[in-house]
């Protein structure tokens, strides 16, 4: 793969998009219509834009969840286009991590363990987080402020929004992925707590030097990132309306 | 993926023991029928597959083998002593032993017969009858139990036993002055003879021995027994084969009359005339036959047939076992077919339960997916619930089929002398078993599609 050739953050973009155009099956017009966007190793980008813009769509098509055409996205160097069904999905265990707006834990697993699910489909991420991947799980928890084995170990359920969202920042960092991918993860926090976690998740994705894109309708948080930019300016095919 | 679905379920906990459970009733029906089934059939075979013939009065082949080999029901009428001798002197035949029934000891069928029946009886496929402890009667009043009566009862050689007239468990008529004395105890043999009697025929035919033949008609007895139950000097006089109607009759026999000994003058006689007949009974049930060569048995069973004396009918005991089969193969097609809706019922609740808890999975399945799990993947987890659910099933039912059987072995082995010993499954019974796991998987395809097809079209985030 290509991205195994190329050293992280010698020349390579984290993410590269160009001339990404996706409509949904059946839909009249498209979702997304993307000039151009770089994101460097390392570098955190705050998208915002309101609903209905194509942010879903467009993490969506970053995860190489739905099929776009070849030479539009780029992570890593690698063509998420050119590769087919369940390579994108081993593409999508090894070099991104996700995390959603909420339940973003499989509810009867320990905060722990819903770390180390990201282990479990990716022998790439398992041997970047070391001889014991439990250790790093712990380490990252503990980083994100998550120290308290009895809040570890409990199943995911009994934990509050706050401490759930900062066990799923660190499935998504653990085992180095090139790329964060962030969908709203603050919008069930309060204003305290979201300006806490993003500090925390920038401060990790730097730690562990993986790119991060931020998407969010709450420009309060934009100050917080290398770079922001509007969804409504980068996607063509959103109506002036959005 | 087996340790994610092993958890998964774990946190189903509640529902899957209930899933599993219902899929190990199911099994553990079917296993149980089949079990049973082979069961009966192997001790039936068993405890007939050393007669070459049987010979009774004319009447129905499976009735005459049901109540001779097994003891269970009647033959119709008694045979004379005449066709006996006849049956013995025919060329080809090695050897016939007398057989004569009709009475029970605490609910345990007795069989008249001689020493030579001990020598000449094989069962379960040529094995001859061992005894336990002692030997054949010479005696009278001599007899052998079998195995599940002795123990039982806790008889030994030496023990004075006392039979009841009827084949009923509820004994109204003991022919308590006429005891016998336990001279053998066989070896357990796993078939019909482990639970019965068996006494000289010449002391059986003591007790019922009378004047005259017994009357075919037992209602024609009947009000003459009322009338004056002292009549015929005995008062356990009803010696014929019906045995049915015992309690009808039993009771009008005065027990004063055997009362604390008092042997009245009559009975004295009329044990005198039994002696005197005491090698040449009257009148016998059945014979059983040994041939010098078995494949004469067909026209054997012809001549027999035709014999003028009176009406016989000879009885091949397989023959008679399969059309027995017959009969009972319409139940235990009901009872099979029953099983299986059982188990289709078992699995239907496991494709409910794995179905109804998709909705609630989605969340589950889309973070599996954005940590790289693909559709397919999903699509096993579910198939890994399902076998792992199915095999839990199959092994508690075959669990639950023993522990069930257990209780009911010693039942069994005493009413019909059916041996239900735990066994792991038989060839048959594992693809039986293999059936229904199979089944459980390809039932579980259908939650594993739509799982399928939800993911897919899912993604990464829920659309609901």
């Amino acid at each position: 793969m290509q991205s195994e050739r190329n050293p992280r953050g010698v020349s390579l973009s984290a993410l590269t998009l160009s001339n990404l155009a996706f409509s949904w099956p059946r839909a009249a017009r498209r979702t997304l219509d993307i000039g151009s966007l770089a994101l460097q190793p390392g570098e955190s980008l705050f998208l915002y834009g309101p609903s209905g813009c194509g942010k879903s769509t467009l993490l969506s098509a970053i995860a190489g969840v739905v099929a776009v055409p070849a030479d539009a996205i780029r992570v890593g160097g690698t063509d998420i286009g050119a590769l087919r069904g369940s390579a994108r999905d081993r593409f999508r265990a090894d070099h991104l991590g996700v995390i959603f707006q909420v339940f973003n834990l499989v509810p009867w697993l320990s905060a722990r363990d819903n770390v180390l699910l990201a282990t479990r489909f990716s022998k790439r991420r398992r041997e970047r987080a070391g001889p014991r991947p439990e250790f790093a799980a712990m380490q990252l928890l503990s980083e994100l402020g998550l120290s308290d084995p009895a809040v570890i170990n409990a199943p995911a359920a009994a934990l509050s929004v706050g401490q759930q969202q900062r066990v799923a920042a660190a499935r998504a960092l653990i085992g180095q992925p090139d790329l964060i991918l962030a969908d709203e993860p603050t919008s069930a926090l309060d204003d305290a707590a979201k300006a806490a976690f993003v500090d925390l998740l920038a401060r990790e994705c730097t730690a562990e030097g993986a790119a991060l894109l931020f998407v969010s309708h709450d420009r309060s948080l934009e100050r917080r990132f290398d770079r922001s930019l509007a969804l409504t300016d980068l996607n063509r095919a959103v109506a002036v309306a959005c | 993926m087996l340790t994610h679905a092993l958890k998964s379920l774990w946190n189903r906990r509640f529902v899957a023991v209930l899933t599993i459970l219902s899929v190990a009733l199911s099994v553990a029906l079917i296993v149980g029928v089949e079990r049973l089934r082979d069961a009966a059939r192997e001790s039936f075979t068993d405890s007939a597959s050393g007669l070459d013939l049987i010979v009774a009065a004319r009447g129905n082949p499976v009735q005459i083998l049901l109540a001779t080999v097994f003891g269970v029901g009647s033959t119709g009428q008694a045979i004379g002593w005449d066709s006996f001798e006849m049956v013995e002197a025919l060329p080809g035949v090695a050897w016939a032993v007398p057989i004569s029934m009709g009475d029970n000891h605490r609910g345990f069928p007795v069989i008249g017969t001689t020493a030579e029946y001990f020598e000449h009886f094989r069962h379960s496929g040529g094995q001859a009858l061992r005894f336990g402890d002692g030997g054949a009667f010479a005696a009278a009043d001599g007899a052998v139990v079998g195995a599940e009566v002795a123990a039982r009862f806790g008889y030994a050689p030496g023990t004075v036993i006392v039979n009841a007239h009827g084949a009923g468990r509820v004994a109204f008529d003991v022919h308590d002055e006429a005891p016998f004395r336990i001279s053998g105890v066989l070896a357990p043999t796993g078939t019909a003879v482990d639970r019965m009697v068996l006494v000289s025929l010449a002391g059986f035919d003591a007790l019922h021995a009378r004047p005259e033949t017994p009357p075919e008609d037992p209602f024609a007895t009947a009000p003459k027994a009322r009338a004056s139950p002292l009549q015929d000097g005995s008062g356990y006089a009803e010696g014929d084969a019906d045995q049915e109607d015992d309690h009808r009759h039993g009771h009008t026999h005065p027990t004063a009359a055997r009362a604390a000994g008092t042997r009245g003058p009559s009975e004295h006689s009329h044990d005198a005339e039994a002696h005197d007949h005491a090698q040449e009974p009257a009148r016998i049930n059945a014979v059983y036959v040994g041939l010098t060569d078995r494949t004469a048995v067909l026209s054997l069973q012809r001549t027999l047939s035709r014999y003028r004396g009176e009406p016989l009918t000879a009885v091949l005991p397989n023959l008679a076992l399969l059309e027995l089969w017959t009969i009972t193969g319409t139940t235990e097609a009901a009872l099979r077919l029953m099983a299986w809706a059982v188990a289709l019922a078992g699995l239907l609740g496991m494709v409910v339960m794995l179905s109804a808890t998709i909705e609630a999975r989605r969340r589950e399945f889309a973070i599996l997916r954005s940590v790289g799990a693909n559709p397919a993947r999903i699509f096993g987890l579910i198939v890994i619930e399902a076998a792992i659910l199915s095999l839990a099933g199959i092994l508690t039912g075959i669990a639950l089929a023993a522990v069930a059987t257990t209780p009911a072995e010693p039942l069994l082995a005493a009413r019909f002398g059916i041996r239900l010993a735990f066994a792991l499954p038989r060839a048959r019974e594992l693809a039986l078993l293999v059936a229904i796991f199979c089944a459980g998987l390809l039932a579980s395809l259908v939650p594993a599609a739509r799982v399928y097809r939800t993911t897919v079209a899912d993604g990464l985030t829920v659309r609901l």
